[in-house]
């Protein structure tokens, strides 16, 4: 290759390669148009969740009892008169509480649970799997028979059973339950991670530049991050945004079942579960989480294919 | 192959007791007890109970009894339904949870394949955007928002099927839970199945057969759609698994009489055995499945053996 001759004459030229490479996914991934669409409606979750509570016309546990009361205790609809002069404009619940407010608490309960949960799961896979990959062995044999059980042991029942294990104490406590639904969640979801990075690694480590920097004498804690996980890193980034639809789901389906988050936080979940008696005649109460819901899903899942794609060139011909 | 087979179904009895160990000590780290009624028992009935059932035992000892009762099959008694027991609960429920796993999952296979394979077809073409567009709904939208929609739109509206049943001799009341249990399923395998068919129209020998001249639809059935299925055949052990263990949430929804909705009551009513029962169950399902993936995935690619 010509590169080869180029990278002899200067660092600057070798700096240049090594960002190609993420350059080169980037105008890869733009060319994508469903990654693109991903990529803004996850940007715009994002902005709802870190500002929308700020914004929000009401709170989202404010009980609007003069609204009711006017509108016979029934739940303001989105865009009537009504709505619109009490400043409801996507109507209230039976309680006389914003939907557009708990909404939008939903929607930064669900930012806070996408990277929170996949925080968590590569504080633990990442290490245990780097551990296992690169020194093999014993430990790489405990990782893997675990592996065994976690995948035998069905995720949501076990996220279920955490958190009603723990829902009383102090740290089930916390945040009204959030952080105990990020742990519980993040868990049960590690275990992919965590092979990943030690598939990657194994099949890394064989590499010739490996065993060049072992032969000049690298440490080796230096080849493991300096040069075994930033070749690994790309799937890794993969598998964290496709893991995140997994986790917003199974948090609804916590608070829809009753066992997640607490009140009065709003999630998505439970404004479904609240909203299912009222389908009939207030169908908005559920419509708006499930559309939010499901873009959200939606926009992750767009996203993370898009970066499949970029990250692996062994797909570029496939675009 | 034998001995592998071997080696591979006695590995689920150590994963069956490492599970079976966290959710025994999960369960009894969580407050409260069976007995825990909104009318609460005296101490003295709560103290004659606990020594019926042997709750008054050390933990261990609780543990070790039931593991003893467990290899007898016993899977005990269930403390919120007296007048039966958990083996008594688990046989009734456990050839609906089946049933109606078993037709997501064909339902999954009819429709996720072909949607997979016309897809891949018509690459970037309008089969593929509809396809695609089906696919995508079906993974973006949670079981218990597909099963809102499907009543809103087939019970309420127009009224073809009931959105619970009592009658569940009648095909009728199976449609809805089927269609919202089976939505999340046909998704993931008309996308496994698209992925697997591109990858496999870009091979070598699919170029051959089309340059010896044979037609199109003879080299889509015998060379493509062969090949393209083995890797799907992967994925089906897992989406089984899911439907067997993970119809619990539309079995709630619906009131169909499977034993998933016991689970995430026998949780909230601390109904020690029944949770253990059905953990173990669920978990048996997917290890067990996992091992006959395994070997079906020999049985049809011949480049892989077992050793």
């Amino acid at each position: 290759m010509a590169t080869g001759s180029l990278a002899q004459t200067g660092a600057p030229v070798v700096a240049r390669r090594s960002s190609g490479v993420w350059r080169d996914a980037f105008s890869r991934l733009r060319r994508n148009k469903l990654a693109m669409v991903g990529l803004v409606l996850v940007a715009a979750l994002f902005i709802m969740g870190a500002i929308g509570p700020l914004i929000a016309p009401h709170k989202f546990y404010v009980l609007d009892v003069a609204a009711i009361t006017e509108n016979g205790f029934r739940p303001l609809h989105p865009f009537e008169p009504l709505s619109m002069r009490t400043g409801h404009i996507l109507g209230t619940d039976d309680q006389g509480r914003d939907s557009l407010s708990r909404a939008l608490d939903g929607a930064q309960i669900s930012v806070s649970v996408a990277l929170v949960v996949q925080f968590v799961v590569l504080l633990i896979g990442l290490p245990i799997g780097a551990l296992a990959g690169w020194l093999g062995g014993r430990l790489d044999n405990l990782l893997m028979r675990f592996t065994d059980v976690m995948y035998a042991f069905p995720d949501l029942l076990l996220i279920i059973l955490m958190s009603v294990t723990f829902r009383n104490t102090w740290f089930g406590q916390q945040f009204n339950g959030l952080l105990l639904v990020f742990v519980a969640i993040g868990l049960t979801s590690w275990v992919t991670v965590a092979r990943l990075v030690r598939g990657q690694l194994l099949s890394l480590k064989e590499m010739e530049f490996v065993e060049a920097a072992k032969a000049i004498g690298v440490s080796d804690r230096r080849i493991v991050t300096k040069h075994l996980m930033p070749n690994a890193i790309g799937p890794i980034i993969v598998a964290i945004t496709l893991g995140i639809p997994g986790a917003i789901l199974a948090e609804a389906t916590l608070a829809y079942l009753g066992v997640g988050v607490q009140p009065p936080r709003a999630s998505w979940g439970s404004l479904i579960s609240e909203g299912v008696k009222y389908i009939r005649s207030d169908p908005h109460l559920v419509l708006i989480p499930a559309v939010l819901i499901a873009t959200a899903l939606i926009s992750f899942t767009f996203l993370g294919d898009g970066l499949r794609d970029a990250l692996d060139p062994k797909l570029k011909g496939k675009q | 192959m034998a001995s592998y087979l071997i080696r591979r179904i006695l590995w689920i009895i150590p994963v069956l007791f490492v599970v079976s160990v966290i959710t025994f000590t999960l369960m009894h780290l969580t407050p409260g007890g069976p007995w825990a009624r909104e009318k609460r028992l005296s101490p003295e009935t709560e103290a004659r109970l606990n020594l019926e059932y042997g709750l008054d035992l050390p933990w261990h000892q609780q543990y070790i009894n039931w593991v003893t009762d467990f290899i007898k099959l016993d899977l005990g008694p269930s403390y919120r339904y007296v007048d039966r027991d958990v083996n008594a609960i688990v046989s009734d429920g456990l050839g609906t949870t089946i049933h109606l796993g078993l037709m997501a999952f064909a339902l999954a296979v009819v429709i996720g394949i072909p949607l997979g394979i016309f897809a891949a077809l018509g690459h970037n073409r309008l089969p593929d955007y509809l396809s695609t567009g089906l696919s995508v709904i079906g993974i973006a939208t949670p079981s218990f928002v597909l099963a809102i929609i499907l009543v809103l739109i087939f019970s309420l509206g127009l009224n073809w099927f009931p959105a619970t049943s009592n009658r569940w001799g009648d095909w009728h009341a199976w449609v809805l839970p089927t269609i919202a249990l089976a939505g999340y399923p046909v998704a993931q395998v008309a996308r496994y199945t698209r992925a697997s068919m591109l990858e496999v129209t870009r091979k070598d020998y699919v170029r051959t057969a089309h340059s010896k001249g044979i037609r199109q639809r003879a080299v889509v059935v015998r060379h493509m759609i062969r090949n393209a299925l083995i890797p799907v055949v992967t994925i089906l052990g897992p989406v089984l698994a899911f439907l067997v263990t993970g119809s619990f949430v539309v079995e709630y929804f619906f009131g169909v009489p499977g034993i998933g909705r016991f689970y995430v009551q026998s949780i909230g009513t601390r109904d020690y055995s029944l949770l253990m029962a059905m953990t173990m169950l669920y978990a048996f399902t997917v290890a067990f499945l996992n091992v006959v993936v395994d070997v079906l995935y020999a049985y049809i690619d011949p480049r892989i053996r077992y050793s």
